[in-house]
């Protein structure tokens, strides 16, 4: 049995709400968002939070949607810090008042992680869809720092803010920020969506992460100790990602209305996952179908199971595969051997032309997440197949319009 | 590379703000925290870092672990060494340094 040789979770992402004030084109929640209202209450929450520590579960992130929204917020910070959890929280900053920043650390947060859009506010406005979060954001860090909690700055990247990289990394050195994540976006979820418009070309990329090197010894020079993570797109990488450090391996995530996913995305996934209002924890991380259908080599593809990386990066992202072949259990395109990957080199090739504006993005939000619901399926074989293995997930799939794209080569 | 200076045995470290050792049973081993990260520590980094508590100098750290362990021969340049480690991957802030 696969259970006998599971390893503990390790990482607990608490998702608590996928209401979110602001409406990031590229986020990473399901666009279909506005189907799981039924959130855990504070109870569900603390259960969630000693089954995951007993299990080993040691680090801890509140996430979302924007968890600030959540009232219940510190009591389940501090019910966290009290079982030995590191708990960190991200957030977009909004709804963050400097005395909620000190209510936090009285509850025991470890760490807050801010994330900012643009280095300016009309940009920022242009991304997230609101006039002040961005001064907003800039007074929070400022606080966050001056409580005394370590400050790791995030900041998506793509198409309409890489360039801005230089003033970004300055206004996260003005700031005081310990560390700052430079994360191209990923395509899944809303990103997933969007990609056209958000995708980067090759040249914006070799600008920006030369930009960074300058940055890091301009900052080792002045003695200032600010770590810059510099993420490139999977699209334009070489070879997958050891997704999750695999599947079922180390990490979990509670969504909001208790379902656990492998990772984040996997909701986009179809198939069935389990729910911590019906089952433990214990049981769906040891026992359950959806934990153990990814893990190991035996579900590889040929191609996977006679490569001598399998072990390393476990055939990559199955959301990934997923989205861009139609079939979960594919090779990760982003994989040089991928029979698929060429599929990358085009798109990447075909947007190089294209000259996006930000006019063009779907913001993400409760009206755009519904609407894409009642879409009409689009179809095509691959995608079809995969509808049939999980007839539930049809309306979650239904909406993923832009895959047409992919087998235009 | 190490850019910082040579290790002292006056030397008084801390861990630095935000970061955490802790002894997780499940996993049978000290882990330490930080923002978004964990590494899991051998036996013998579990038991240096327990002593890198911000009050006691190198000195005193080789000192207690000899004690602990009497059998163990290279025990204060395994602990320098492990300090200077620990201080590269920022996990340590000096509290007090002595020069000479």
């Amino acid at each position: 049995m696969v259970s006998t040789t599971t390893s503990p979770p390790l990482w607990l992402l608490a998702e608590l709400t996928y209401r979110c004030p602001l409406q990031c084109a590229y986020c990473s929640n399901p666009l279909e968002f506005t189907r799981y209202q039924n959130e855990l209450d504070t109870d569900a929450w603390f259960s969630v939070l000693r089954q995951a520590r007993a299990m080993g579960a040691a680090q801890l992130g509140f996430s979302g949607g924007e968890p600030l929204i959540r009232q219940d917020l510190e009591a389940l910070v501090s019910e966290a810090r009290q079982l030995g959890f590191y708990t960190n929280l991200l957030t977009s900053g909004v709804g963050l008042t400097a005395q909620r920043v000190d209510a936090l650390a009285e509850a025991g947060l470890d760490h807050i992680q801010i994330s900012l859009q643009a280095a300016d506010p009309e940009l920022a406005q242009a991304l997230a869809g609101s006039a002040k979060a961005h001064a907003n954001k800039l007074a929070m860090a400022k606080a966050v720092k001056a409580a005394g909690y370590p400050m790791v700055l995030n900041v998506v990247l793509h198409r309409h803010n890489i360039d801005q990289i230089g003033d970004l990394i300055a206004l996260c050195d003005e700031l005081g920020a310990d560390a700052v994540e430079l994360a191209n976006c990923q395509y899944y979820g809303w990103a997933f969506l969007n990609r056209q418009a958000l995708m980067p070309t090759r040249e914006q990329l070799v600008r920006a992460e030369a930009e960074t090197n300058r940055w890091r010894e301009t900052l080792a020079a002045r003695g200032r100790d600010m770590s810059l993570l510099f993420v490139v797109p999977d699209y334009f990488e070489q070879a997958p990602k050891a997704c999750m450090g695999g599947w079922g391996s180390i990490f979990m995530t509670v969504a909001p209305d208790g379902a656990v996913l492998p990772c984040h995305s996997a909701r986009e996934l179809p198939m069935a996952f389990p729910n911590v209002k019906e089952t433990s924890l214990q049981d769906i991380w040891y026992q359950s179908d959806a934990f153990n259908r990814f893990r190991g080599t035996q579900w590889m593809p040929t191609l996977c199971q006679q490569c001598d990386d399998r072990d390393k990066d476990h055939g990559g992202c199955r959301c990934q595969a997923y989205l861009l072949t139609g079939d979960m259990n594919a090779t990760d395109p982003v994989c040089q051997h991928s029979p698929q990957h060429r599929l990358l080199d085009s798109l990447i090739a075909e947007n190089s032309h294209n000259t996006p504006d930000q006019t063009t993005l779907i913001p993400r939000n409760a009206r755009q997440s519904k609407q894409l619901q009642t879409k009409p399926l689009q179809t095509n074989q691959l995608q079809n197949q995969a509808e049939r293995q999980s007839p539930n997930s049809s309306a979650a799939t239904s909406s993923r319009q832009p895959l047409e794209l992919i087998y235009r080569q | 590379m190490s850019q910082q200076p040579a290790i002292s045995h006056h030397d008084i470290y801390q861990l630095r703000r935000g970061w955490r050792l802790q002894w997780e049973a499940i996993q049978g081993c000290h882990v330490i925290l930080y923002p978004e990260g964990m590494v899991k520590l051998s036996a013998t980094a579990g038991a240096i870092l327990e002593q890198v508590d911000g009050h006691h100098s190198i000195a005193d750290i080789i000192a207690t672990l000899q004690q602990r362990y009497p059998g163990a021969e290279s025990l204060a340049d395994d602990v320098i060494q492990f300090i200077d480690e620990a201080r590269d991957n920022g996990w340590l802030t000096v509290k007090e340094v002595h020069c000479g």
